[in-house]
């Protein structure tokens, strides 16, 4: 093994972060030179700062083992089997999943690849990405889930990593043939406190085919995750992503998206529960290449606690003519600990687009509180019902009853317990 | 019932005063109508009344059943009975209007240590009062008044007043924006609720809504006091001379 040396003095944290991937390298027993290679580059930079732009209100360096280490894993009782998000729901364990063919239209292969790490998708990050590197230097594991042309499959693909008691790292690669109509959940649910994992996921929509990708992040108290989600969408292909985090301790969901063909459409809605100890950091990318897509993408975030942060940023190339994108982040501040920054951004370079962005920051209205307070319900049952409206707003623009009444269902068990 | 007691009031935020002393009795049973000029104070009671944080009472008290509610939430004074229809009810994005009523309904119960209803009894009593009201069932499938114009939004104030069944009804300016059809419905309404132990306090400019709904007292509010109290007639006589001669007799 080539001995690299850290380009400056690294942090405890971050020291012992590369060591377990160096270490976690020693015991498996393929001897994958990628693998060594993003390793090596992990022991020479390390983790970025909040001078890398791309993390400038996530300074890994400093976060990691600070933020989100100690505290609980799985809530007790959670560990158990978990049922699938939705009624219909397959699961699909990344990387150890044995039955390649779950649902009439969809394979399943386990397959011996790593994401590409060298570019990164961002441009504000480093030379290259540093969830893909380290999702490449803990040896993710990789499974690929094809979704044949022109099928719908009878039920939804739940993707979930194998419990792992350091964290697990996982990437699906899926690809959803042309007319196909598919729909994904990415289950992260909590392990043991202390684990540091990633997922990576790469999609492909086809030609007019339609993804509805759910991801539920219930992470412990005390874990780190960071994931990316990296789609392109064919001509006239449809994205609805919905993003709920109601957990974790340190958090990163990256969202990358690019339109390669005309007539694409991307809606992207999220909720960010947060609480006290918590920073979760959502950062997209929507990337439109091509003429007439349109992209609209809605955070809603509910604060008790904690740090949040949305960076959104929309580029439009030159060709992309009539392109419609708009993005919204709004925050509900329910105590004076917790924070959310809003950054978002436009590159524009076409000039016939229409683009807009807004970031509001509120309490619970007040004249709202009074009108259901009138009506004889106590307040703190009338706050709920506000802060419930505002995550419900969103979630019931999924425009499937099942769905809805899942993500629901979740979002009431994380107020009860901490709104 | 309700006995306001030289109630002084300001703006909590800017200390402006905006009740300056206002006495009046209502009695179980009776029609209180309150009238007067814009701007002379009678939504700002209505919200006193019903418990609004915006305002500080810095004089006077406010009984109701012999006790003092100034101490009270909103909410508490809603399970003891009181109800204000707003001049302006809000939307509420994101609460199902439903939902909104069952909610409020099964607190109201549980607070008078009432067993909640159970689901078919509450639509029951919800369909009867729409129909009642003729509101399109359909609509209440919205969010709260969300989309509603001003005349369904003036109704809807009047379907949670019939579910809820208070016992202080304040109303204020439930007229405007309501047609005369509309108007007829609602007054059929509220005379639909009259009885014994209710009393009214019905807020308007207007002789037309008390036509329909006949007040057994008049009093007429103008910066922020009680400048004349009288019977229906003072209604009529406010309608043919406005309130000129009322406010130059009080000057
Ligand atoms: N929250 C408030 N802040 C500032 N001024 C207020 C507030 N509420 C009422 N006022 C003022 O108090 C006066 C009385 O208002 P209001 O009670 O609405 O009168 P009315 O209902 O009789 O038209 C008006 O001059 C109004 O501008
Ligand atoms: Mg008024």
């Amino acid at each position: 093994m080539s001995v690299t040396a850290p380009s400056r003095a690294f942090s405890q944290a971050e020291q012992s972060l590369v060591d377990r991937a160096a270490a976690a390298l020693m015991r498996s027993a393929a001897g994958n030179s990628e693998r060594q290679n993003a390793l090596s580059m992990l022991k020479q930079e390390g983790l970025p700062s909040r001078r890398t732009e791309a993390w400038h209100y996530t300074d890994l360096r400093n976060l990691l083992g600070r933020v989100g280490s100690a505290g609980t894993g799985a809530p007790a009782g959670d560990a158990d089997i978990l049922a699938p998000l939705l009624p219909n729901g397959h699961v699909v364990e990344i990387g150890a999943a044995t039955d390649v063919n779950p649902l009439a239209g969809v394979t399943v292969q386990q397959v011996d690849k790593l994401p590409e790490w060298k570019t990164a998708l961002n441009h504000l990050d480093r030379e290259f990405d540093t969830i893909r590197l380290l999702s490449v230097a803990f040896g993710a594991k990789a499974t690929k889930i094809d979704v044949a042309a022109g099928e719908t499959p009878g039920g939804s693909i739940e993707l979930r990593a194998e419990p792992s008691a350091s964290g697990s790292h996982t990437y699906a690669i899926c690809d959803v043939g042309d007319e196909a109509k598919a729909v994904f959940v990415e289950r992260l649910s909590a392990t043991s406190a202390g684990s540091l994992a990633t997922s990576v996921a790469d999609l492909k929509i086809g030609d007019g085919a339609e993804v509805l990708w759910i991801v539920d992040q219930e992470k412990g108290a005390g874990e780190t995750h960071l994931s990316q989600f990296n789609v392109t969408l064919g001509k006239d292909a449809k994205l609805l992503l919905f993003v709920l985090n109601a957990g974790g301790g340190l958090v990163r969901s990256e969202v990358h998206a690019i339109t390669e063909g005309e007539g694409a459409e991307i809606r992207i809605r999220g909720v960010n529960l947060l609480k006290e100890g918590q920073h979760v950091d959502v950062t997209t990318t929507l990337n439109h290449l091509v003429p007439n897509t349109t992209a609209t993408e809605t955070f809603r975030n509910v604060v008790t606690g904690g740090q949040g942060v949305f960076q959104g940023m929309i580029r439009v190339s030159q060709d992309a003519q009539k392109t419609d994108a708009k993005m919204a982040c709004n925050s509900l501040l329910l105590s004076d600990d917790g924070g959310f920054s809003a950054k978002p951004e436009l590159e524009i370079f076409a000039d016939d687009v229409q683009c807009g962005h807004g970031a509001t920051a509120g309490e619970i209205d007040a004249d709202h509180l009074f009108y259901l307070m009138s009506r004889g319900i106590p307040e703190r049952q009338a706050r709920a019902l506000l802060v419930r409206a505002f995550v419900d707003e969103v979630v019931e623009e999924i425009d499937d009853e099942p769905v809805v009444e899942a993500l629901e269902a979740r979002i009431d068990r994380w107020l009860e317990a901490h709104g | 019932m309700l006995e306001i007691k030289n109630l002084h009031a300001r703006v909590a935020e800017t200390g402006t005063e905006i009740l300056r002393g206002v006495d009046l009795t209502v009695k179980p049973g009776e029609i209180a109508a309150i009238m007067g000029p814009n701007g002379s104070g009678k939504s700002t009671l209505s919200y006193i009344i019903s418990g609004r944080e915006d305002y500080e009472v810095t004089e006077g008290d406010i009984l109701y059943n012999g006790e003092s509610i100034l101490e009270m939430d909103p909410a508490e004074r809603a399970a003891a009975g009181v109800f204000l229809a707003f001049q302006y009810p809000l939307e509420i994005p994101g609460v199902a209007t439903m939902t909104f009523l069952r909610t409020a309904l099964n607190s109201q119960r549980k607070a008078r240590g009432e067993a909640e209803l159970t689901t078919p009894e509450f639509m029951r009593r919800v369909k009867d009062a729409a129909g009642e009201l003729k509101i399109d069932f359909n609509m209440l499938k919205r969010p709260l008044n969300v989309g509603f114009s001003g005349g369904e939004k003036k109704r809807a104030e009047i379907l949670q007043m019939s579910l809820l069944e208070p016992k202080l009804c304040v109303m204020d300016e439930t007229d405007s924006g309501l047609d005369i059809d509309a108007l007829r419905i609602v007054a059929d309404g509220v005379n639909a609720l009259r009885a014994p132990e209710r009393a009214f306090l019905v807020i308007t400019h207007y002789q037309r809504l008390l036509e329909h709904i006949v007040p057994d007292t008049v009093h007429v509010l103008y910066k922020g006091r009680i400048i004349r109290t009288g019977g229906k007639e003072l209604a009529l006589e406010l309608e043919a001379n406005g309130y000129a001669d009322v406010i130059g007799e009080a000057a």
